[in-house]
C-alpha cells in the first residue's frame, strides 16, 4: 500500500503537518483494555449508581420510567438500522425513510397538528426551536413562556434566544397550578405553556391558545410527559399552532438524560419555517411508492447561514425506538396505559392525603404531582437507605418549593411501593 | 474480483397504518393492582380526548416482521463499505452497546441525587479528561448533543468571552468555503454575520487572505482541520496568529478529528474552542442519523463560560455544579446524550493511546491508497497528499454523460455505499471518500475495481451508469415531486 501511495514509512504520511506540530509524546490515556476488562470496568462504575429497576422510584420531572416491550431492543439493535446514516442516499434508505415517515404520522397523530419533523434532541431544544420559528413567523421577539415549563427547558430556551435577541417574559402560575394568562403582551411571538406542566398539573390548554391568538401570537405547546397526549385533548384539537416536546416516554430507556427524542409539529402553512429533516413520500423512476428526505432548501447542507436551524445529526435512532413502541403498544394500548397512570397517581394522591400530608396544588394531574413533606430532608435520606427514590425534591428549583417533593407514579409503580411510599413520607 | 452487491429476497412492506386490523395489539398492557378510576371524572371531561383515530394496531409479529423487512432495505455499516466523507462511518463495537445497556447505566435516571450517580459522573470526568488530553485543550463539556449542538455552544462561549473583555463588537466569523454547512448556520443562530473565506488553488486557506478579513469586528475563524478535501491546514498557525492578533478566537470545527488522534491537538496549534463529533471518530453508531453527541473543549481562558451544569471533582466526590455566573446557560435539558458518551468512554478505553494513534496512522494510509489507485481514472482537484479522506470529480466523466450523482447511484449496484456527494461545494461534482481505518486492502481494493469498472463503463456504456440502480428495493427517487407536492404523513384519504 505504501508503494502505491509512493511513500516509505507511514510517518510519511503526515508530511503536511507541521514538525512544530507534530506529537512527540504518546497521549497520556489509562491502559487499553480487552472486552472482559472492559466490562468488568464499567459493570464496578454501574453498580455505583441507583437505578430505577432496582429502586422503588417516583422521580419523574421531565424523564419518566416507562415499560419498555422486548421487541424494541431486538429490532432498534439491528445493524442496518443502527450503523446506517442520514438516508441521503434514499435508494438503499428506504427503511430509514419509511420508519421516519410513519414516525411523522404517530407524531401528527397524538399532537393532532399536520406536519412533524423528523426529531430533535430534546425536548429543551424542541421548546427552543419552536419559539425562534414562531419569532421568524411573526417577526416579533418577546416569548411570553409559562412557569410551569420545565426550568431546564427554559434555560436552554433561554440560551438559544439570546442569540438573536429573543426576550423572555414568565405568566406566573395560580394558586391551583396553572397558568395565569392575564399577562400576555400584545406585542409576543409566542405563548409557550407546558401540560401537564413541570408540577404535574394540566394546564386549561384551550384557555392559552386563545390568549395566544388574542394578540397575533402563536400558541406553542410542550409535552415532557408524551403518554399523557394519549389520554389529553391534542394541542391541535385545541387550537395551537406548534407542538414540540420530548417522546422519551415511547421506548427511551433513561440513561442518565439522553439520548432521548425531541419532536415538533405544526400547521401545514408553516412548514417552510419548520427547523430540521423532513421525509416526504413520492415515487421511483418506475412508479414504486418511495421515500426520500424534501424541503431541504430550509436546511443548513443547502442553505447555510440562511437555514432555519443549524441542526444536521438529530435523534435517528430514539425516533425509531418511539416507532417501534408505539407499534407495538398501539391504539387500545397506549389509552390503556394513560389511564393506569391516572388512576396510580389518584391512588397515590388520597393515600398521602389520608396520611395527613398537603397536596398544594388543585389542578387536575395526569401521573405526577407535588406534595408537601415536613423535615423533607431527613426522610430523603431515609427512603435513600431502604431503595426508595422518593421524588424530585423541588426545592432546588426555588426556595418557595422547600419541603415539596415531585411525586410520578407510572405503570412501573406497583401499589406496595406507593404503599411504602406514603409510610415512610407520613412518618 | 467478483463485486460484493447482490440482490437478495427482500419483502414489499406498507405502511404500519396500512396494514392495522381494530382489535389487533402487539403487547397486553395488564389492568393496575389500584382501581381503575373514571379519567373524565378524575380530570374533567373537558380535557380527555377521543382515542387516537387511525393509531396502529398490530401484532407483536407484525410488528417485528414490519421492522425487520424495513431494515433490509437499508445499508449500514454492518452491511459493508460505507465511505460517506466527512462523516467517519467505522465499525461501532458490539461490545459499546451491551455497555451502555447495563441497567446501572441505562437505568439511571437524570434526577438521582447525587450520592446516587457517583458512578455516571465518574466515567464523564474521565471520558472529559480523556478528550481534553486528545485535543490538547483544558476542559470539556459532555453536553452537546451533536456537533451543530457543540458548534452552537462554542460560538456562544467566544461571544461570551468577548463580552466579559468588554468587546462587545465582535459580530463577524470568518469561515472558509470548504466548511461544513453547520458552521455557517451556528453562528448565524448566535447573531454573527458570517464572512467567508476563499481557500487557495492549493486546498488550504493562505494567512494573507484571512488577514484582509480580520479586524476589530472579527469574532473568530471557524476552521477545520484537516478541511473537508481531507487536506492539513498548513498555515494552521499562522491563520491563529493572524486571528489572535486581530482580537478573535480560534473554532475548530473537529468533525475530522479522525486524521489527528495522538498526531497532533489542536491546542497546540493555536486553536481555543472546539467540538467532537463521539459518533464519528469515537464509533458511535450513527443511528440512521443520529443520536451524535458533541462535546466541546476549551481553553482555561474560556472556562468561566462553559454550559451549566460542570461536573466538578470534590475530593472523593463528583458533583454537578449549576453555579458558574458568566456561563452562556444550558444547552441541554440534562448532561448530554449519556448513553452515547458513555459509548465512547468504551471505545478509547478499548484502544488506549496506541491504538488511537493507530486508527489516525491506519485512516489516513487507507485514504491516501484509495486517492493513488483513482487518480489516473478520476480528476483529483489537488495534486496534495491527503489525512483521512480524499476527494474525486466526475469532470473526466462528464464528458461523457455520467455525473457524480450517476456514479454514486451505479455503486450501490456494485454493492458500495456512495461516497459524499456534491461536497465540498468549492469543488464541482465531488466525491468525497472516507475509508477509516476499519477496511481491509482487500475491501478497498473490491472498491477501487467497482469505481474504476464504473469509470469504463462511462466510456463504453454510460446507459449502465445513468440508469442506476438497479439492485436496490427501489430506483432513483423523485426528489421534485416530493418538494412540489409535499406529502409528509399518511392519511386514510390521501
Amino acid at each position: 500500500m505504501l508503494a502505491r501511495i509512493g511513500v516509505e514509512s507511514l510517518d510519511e504520511l503526515f508530511e503536511a503537518v507541521p514538525a512544530s506540530l507534530r506529537s512527540r509524546a504518546e497521549l497520556k490515556l489509562p491502559p487499553a483494555l480487552d472486552e472482559r476488562a472492559l466490562l468488568r470496568f464499567f459493570a464496578a462504575r454501574a453498580a455505583e449508581n441507583a437505578n430505577v429497576q432496582s429502586s422503588a422510584s417516583f422521580l419523574g420531572g421531565g424523564a419518566y420510567h416507562h415499560f419498555v416491550p422486548a421487541a424494541v431492543d431486538a429490532l432498534a439493535s439491528r445493524g442496518e438500522f443502527m450503523t446506517a446514516y442520514t438516508p441521503y442516499q434514499a435508494e438503499i434508505s428506504q427503511g430509514t425513510l419509511q420508519m421516519i415517515f410513519e414516525f411523522q404520522t404517530l407524531i401528527c397523530q397524538l399532537t393532532g397538528l399536520e406536519v412533524a419533523n423528523a426529531s430533535l434532541y430534546d425536548g429543551a431544544s424542541a421548546v427552543a426551536e419552536a419559539a425562534l420559528m414562531a419569532a421568524r413567523l411573526t417577526r416579533r421577539t418577546r416569548i411570553c413562556v409559562s412557569a410551569g415549563l420545565h426550568p431546564h427547558w427554559r434555560e436552554v430556551l433561554r440560551t438559544y434566544g439570546e442569540g438573536v435577541g429573543l426576550a423572555l417574559e414568565t405568566l406566573p402560575l395560580d394558586a391551583s397550578g396553572r397558568t395565569v394568562l392575564e399577562g400576555v403582551g400584545g406585542d409576543c411571538a409566542a405563548v409557550v405553556v407546558q401540560s401537564p406542566n413541570f408540577l404535574g398539573c394540566v394546564e386549561d390548554l384551550g384557555a392559552a391558545a386563545k390568549a395566544a391568538h388574542a394578540v397575533g401570537a402563536l400558541a406553542i405547546a410542550a409535552t415532557a410527559e408524551a403518554l399523557s397526549l394519549a389520554l389529553l385533548k391534542s394541542p391541535g384539537e385545541l387550537g395551537f399552532d406548534i407542538a414540540c416536546g420530548d417522546a422519551q416516554s415511547f421506548g427511551l430507556p433513561l440513561s442518565f438524560g439522553g439520548p432521548y427524542a425531541g419532536f415538533l409539529a405544526a400547521r401545514e402553512k408553516h412548514v417552510r419555517q419548520l427547523p430540521g429533516r423532513l421525509i416526504g413520500e413520492s415515487v421511483d423512476s418506475s412508479g414504486e411508492r418511495a421515500f426520500v428526505m424534501t424541503l431541504t432548501t430550509r436546511e443548513q447542507h443547502i442553505r447555510r447561514e440562511k437555514a432555519t436551524s443549524n441542526i444536521c445529526t438529530n435523534q435517528g435512532l430514539c425516533a425509531l425506538r418511539v416507532t417501534i413502541w408505539l407499534a407495538l403498544v398501539g391504539r387500545r394500548g397506549i389509552r390503556r396505559m394513560a389511564e393506569i397512570n391516572v388512576a396510580l397517581a389518584a391512588y397515590a394522591r388520597r393515600a398521602l392525603t389520608r396520611a395527613g400530608l398537603r397536596l398544594p396544588y388543585s389542578a387536575p394531574v395526569f401521573n405526577e404531582f407535588v406534595v408537601e413533606v415536613p423535615r423533607l430532608a431527613a426522610k430523603l435520606e431515609r427512603c435513600r437507605g431502604l431503595g426508595i427514590q422518593p421524588g424530585v425534591p423541588l426545592e432546588r428549583f426555588g426556595a418557595e418549593h422547600a419541603d415539596r417533593l415531585l411525586v410520578c407514579t407510572t405503570e412501573m409503580t406497583a401499589r406496595a411501593q406507593i404503599d411504602a411510599l406514603v409510610r415512610e413520607l407520613a412518618a | 474480483m467478483t463485486a460484493p452487491g447482490r440482490s437478495g429476497l427482500v419483502f414489499r412492506e406498507p405502511l404500519l397504518f396500512e396494514s392495522s386490523r381494530p382489535g389487533r395489539a402487539g403487547v397486553p398492557i395488564d389492568d393496575p393492582d389500584v382501581p381503575l378510576v373514571d379519567v373524565a371524572r378524575e380530570l374533567g371531561a373537558d380535557l380527555i380526548r377521543d382515542d387516537v383515530p387511525d393509531f396502529p394496531e398490530l401484532g407483536e409479529l407484525d410488528v417485528v416482521r414490519h421492522f425487520t423487512r424495513l431494515s433490509q432495505w437499508n445499508y449500514g455499516i454492518d452491511s459493508g463499505f460505507f465511505p460517506l466523507g466527512s462523516c467517519t462511518m467505522k465499525y461501532n463495537p458490539k461490545v459499546n452497546e451491551v455497555v451502555a445497556r447495563l441497567p446501572g447505566l441505562a437505568a439511571v435516571h437524570p434526577l438521582s441525587d447525587e450520592a446516587e450517580v457517583q458512578g455516571v459522573l465518574a466515567l464523564a470526568c474521565e471520558l472529559e479528561a480523556a478528550l481534553a488530553e486528545i485535543s490538547g485543550l483544558d476542559r470539556v463539556t459532555l453536553q452537546p448533543a451533536a456537533g451543530a449542538q457543540g458548534e452552537f455552544a462554542g460560538v456562544r462561549m467566544i461571544q461570551a468571552y468577548h463580552r466579559a473583555r468588554g468587546d462587545a463588537k465582535r459580530t463577524r466569523v470568518l469561515i472558509p468555503d470548504t466548511a461544513h454547512g453547520t458552521n455557517p448556520a451556528s453562528a448565524a443562530l448566535n447573531g454573527l454575520e458570517v464572512v467567508e473565506v476563499k481557500s487557495g488553488a492549493d486546498g488550504v486557506v493562505h494567512p494573507e487572505a484571512l488577514a484582509r478579513l480580520c479586524d476589530a469586528s472579527t469574532a473568530a475563524l471557524m476552521l477545520t482541520n484537516p478541511n473537508t478535501l481531507g487536506i492539513f491546514e498548513t498555515h494552521v498557525e499562522k491563520l491563529a496568529e493572524v486571528v489572535h492578533a486581530a482580537g478573535g478566537l480560534v473554532y475548530l470545527d473537529g468533525a475530522n478529528m479522525n486524521a489527528l488522534l495522538g498526531v497532533a491537538k489542536p491546542g497546540h496549534m493555536g486553536v481555543d474552542v472546539m467540538h467532537f463529533n463521539l459518533h464519528k471518530t469515537f464509533s458511535t453508531p450513527h443511528g440512521g442519523g443520529g443520536p451524535g453527541s458533541g462535546p466541546v473543549a476549551v481553553r482555561n481562558a474560556l472556562a468561566p463560560f462553559l454550559p451549566v451544569p460542570v461536573i466538578r471533582r470534590e475530593g472523593d466526590r463528583y458533583l454537578l455544579d449549576d453555579e458558574f455566573p458568566h456561563s452562556i446557560g444550558r444547552v441541554h435539558a440534562w448532561y448530554g446524550n449519556a448513553g452515547i458518551w458513555l459509548r465512547a468512554l468504551a471505545y478509547i478505553r478499548t484502544l488506549g493511546a496506541a491504538g488511537l494513534t493507530e486508527v489516525t496512522t491506519r485512516a489516513a494510509l487507507n485514504a491516501n491508497y484509495v486517492l493513488e489507485s483513482l487518480r489516473d481514472v478520476y480528476d483529483a482537484p489537488h495534486a496534495r497528499r491527503v489525512m483521512h479522506e480524499c476527494v474525486l470529480t466526475d469532470r473526466r466523466q462528464h464528458d461523457q454523460g455520467v455525473t457524480t450523482a450517476d456514479i454514486a447511484k451505479r455503486l450501490m449496484d456494485y454493492g458500495y455505499h456512495p461516497p459524499t456527494i456534491y461536497f465540498p461545494l468549492v469543488v464541482a461534482g465531488a466525491l468525497m471518500i472516507e475509508p477509516t481505518e476499519c477496511e481491509s486492502q482487500e475491501t478497498l481494493d473490491g472498491f477501487i475495481d467497482a469505481m474504476r469498472s464504473i469509470a469504463r463503463e462511462a466510456e463504453t456504456e454510460p446507459g449502465l451508469v445513468t440508469g442506476a440502480p438497479s439492485l436496490p428495493i427501489v430506483r432513483r427517487l423523485d426528489e421534485v415531486r416530493a418538494a412540489r407536492k409535499p406529502r409528509l404523513r399518511w392519511t386514510r384519504s390521501p
